[in-house]
């Protein structure tokens, strides 16, 4: 199942580059029915042969890798309590043909166990940016910030977020905004510290500009200073959201409710251990999914 | 107005990790309205710290600097500047670099499309209209300083300041630009001030060339008047005695005078 989905994903990924290139593509049946008097572009069967052995080396490492890994998976779990691929696939083939039912507050569906541990990343991870953000702008901004977060940031920073749950626990007397707090305390310092660097790193030359032209602080804000650390605060958001989503599993096995993470402490309670591959396998691409979106946001947003 | 911009013993230091740093020292300099001088000296010589004192982006230790009889206390739009390096926003389009400029000068006295059109003849006037909805990076290093130059003259300052604006340009493009300039120049009647390393553009481009002494501690070393009539032609230029006398004398004092030791 895992294969078919990474694969798949990388076959999308692959098709995104072709949709790039697919005006060049357009333009070429164009020429094809229309002989120009100079043939400058390769012929197409020549240039889709290429494409094709471009392709398949892109792929081929990809379909041996999670062979192989399918591979030793299966070995090591012959004779022993792992359960295998093949029996791991038949089990989330009945996962996942039923993903939202609910039958009681500890047994529900992998998509609302997925979509619970999201809306607890997203709303402390939201809340870490609108703080940790404009936090990051004033302290690159301004020495004397910069002075006074640099020892608090570097203390806090090396913390296991999960020695803030007990905290949380206690200041809000619940499980869920505990977690929450957790994913914000935990995502929170990649943005502080990358947006600080960013601001700091703002070539002179477009300060100098701003100066010159006697620039407003607001107009330097969103014209220079806005999109100069853009890059590196889309760096600080994926390296936040990356965190976030490897401390929610181990922040909602501990705090219960509906979760991934609680659902892999249920199944291990019931020792249901292909439904535990199964959430690792969940938790990984969801990881995945997250990180590429980002990604694709960030490139919209290089320059020069 | 005899003298436009007028600097009187300026005196620079430096604060460096090893003490201070005199960068310039007894500077005085007057620059009459609708001239053209060129600064020019070996590299290390403190002239763009003198051009930085005049666009206001550094303030004299010592001394006074006055632009338009009011004393230069920091940047202003009556001085525009193109940096070496073109210094375009990449984010924005070339229109939309030059509207920065344009807004902030005119904004609040002319309606939106009075400063669009600003913004197109800026563009127009360095033969770039037809690129003003491309980025920075999408268009040549000739093509991006002609922006820079765009955006200084949109702001119709009464200074012109060129810190080394054809300096990382290769020697075709930068006789183009020069030419260019000249034409600009020409049409626009601003007051310039220019740094360069480069004796034929200080020659064919001003009307006095201010040559520095070697730093630490750099002074106006001596002034040569061009005495060439405008319009000038680059190619009529090669046969003029008198283009190669003024040439001579500025080698000479670089060369003979000021000559560097072997770096």
């Amino acid at each position: 199942m895992t294969a078919a989905i990474l694969l798949h994903q990388k076959f999308s990924a692959d098709s995104q580059h072709a949709t790039f290139s697919s005006p060049s593509g357009a333009a070429e049946t164009g020429v094809v029915e229309l002989p120009p008097p100079v043939r400058r572009h390769t012929p197409l069967v020549e240039r889709y042969g290429q494409d094709i052995a471009d392709f398949f080396r892109k792929v081929i490492p990809i379909v041996f890798g999670i062979a192989l890994f399918v591979a030793v998976w299966a070995i090591v779990s012959q004779g022993s309590a792992l359960p295998g691929p093949v029996k791991t696939w038949h089990s989330a083939v009945g996962v996942f043909s039923d993903p939202f039912y609910r039958k009681g507050p500890n047994d529900q569906g992998i998509g609302w166990n997925v979509l619970n541990s999201l809306g607890r990343v997203g709303i402390g991870f939201g809340l870490a940016a609108l703080i940790g953000i404009p936090l990051g702008f004033m302290i690159g901004r301004f020495r004397f910030l910069s002075g006074m977060a640099a020892p608090i940031v570097s203390l806090l920073r090396p913390v296991s977020p999960l020695a803030w749950l007990p905290i949380g626990l206690l200041v809000f007397k619940a499980a869920n905004p505990a977690a929450i707090w957790v994913i914000f305390i935990s995502s929170i310092w990649p943005m502080i510290v990358n947006t600080a660097a960013g601001v700091r790193e703002v070539p002179q030359d477009y300060l100098n500009v701003a100066k010159v032209l006697n620039l407003s602080e607001w107009k330097v804000f969103t014209k220079i200073l806005f999109p100069a650390v853009l890059p590196f605060m889309l760096t600080g958001i994926r390296l936040a959201i990356g965190v976030a989503w490897l401390v929610i599993v181990a922040a909602e096995m501990l705090t219960g409710g509906v979760g991934i993470g609680f659902w892999v402490w249920d199944e291990w309670n019931n020792l249901n251990v292909e439904h535990i591959i199964i959430a690792i396998f969940t938790v990984g691409i969801v990881g995945l999914l997250l990180e590429q979106t980002l990604m694709l946001l960030a490139r919209r947003f290089e320059y020069r | 107005m005899d003298k436009f911009v007028s600097v009187e013993n300026a005196k620079m230091v430096f604060k460096t990790k090893s003490g201070s740093f005199v960068a310039l020292k007894d500077i005085s300099l007057s620059i009459a309205q609708g001239e053209f001088v060129a600064l020019i000296g070996h590299s290390g010589c403190g002239k763009s710290t003198l051009l930085n004192l005049v666009a206001g982006l550094l303030r004299p230790s010592d001394g006074v600097l006055i632009c338009g009889g009011r004393e230069i206390a920091g940047p202003g739009p009556d001085r525009g500047v193109v940096f070496q390096n073109h210094s375009l926003l990449p984010w924005l389009t070339c229109a939309e670099n030059v509207h920065l400029a344009v807004e902030r000068v005119f904004g609040g006295i002319e309606t939106k499309s009075q400063l669009k059109a600003r913004t197109m003849n800026a563009l127009e006037l360095v033969q770039l209209g037809h690129a003003a909805h491309q980025r920075p990076n999408e268009i040549s290093g000739g093509m991006k300083q002609r922006v820079g130059i765009a955006r200084a003259l949109s702001m119709e300052p009464s200074v012109l300041l060129l810190d080394e604006p054809f300096g990382a340009l290769d020697a075709l493009t930068r006789a183009h630009l020069q030419d260019e300039l000249l034409k600009i120049v020409a049409k626009t009647r601003s007051t310039v001030l220019m740094v360069t390393h480069d004796v034929d553009e200080a020659v064919l481009l001003s009307d006095r060339i201010v040559m520095m002494t070697n730093g630490p501690a750099a002074t106006i070393g001596d002034i040569v008047d061009v005495s060439l009539s405008r319009p000038r032609e680059r190619l009529a230029l090669v046969n003029d005695t008198r283009y190669h006398h003024i040439r001579g004398r500025v080698l000479e004092f670089l060369y003979q005078k000021q000559l560097r030791p072997a770096a």
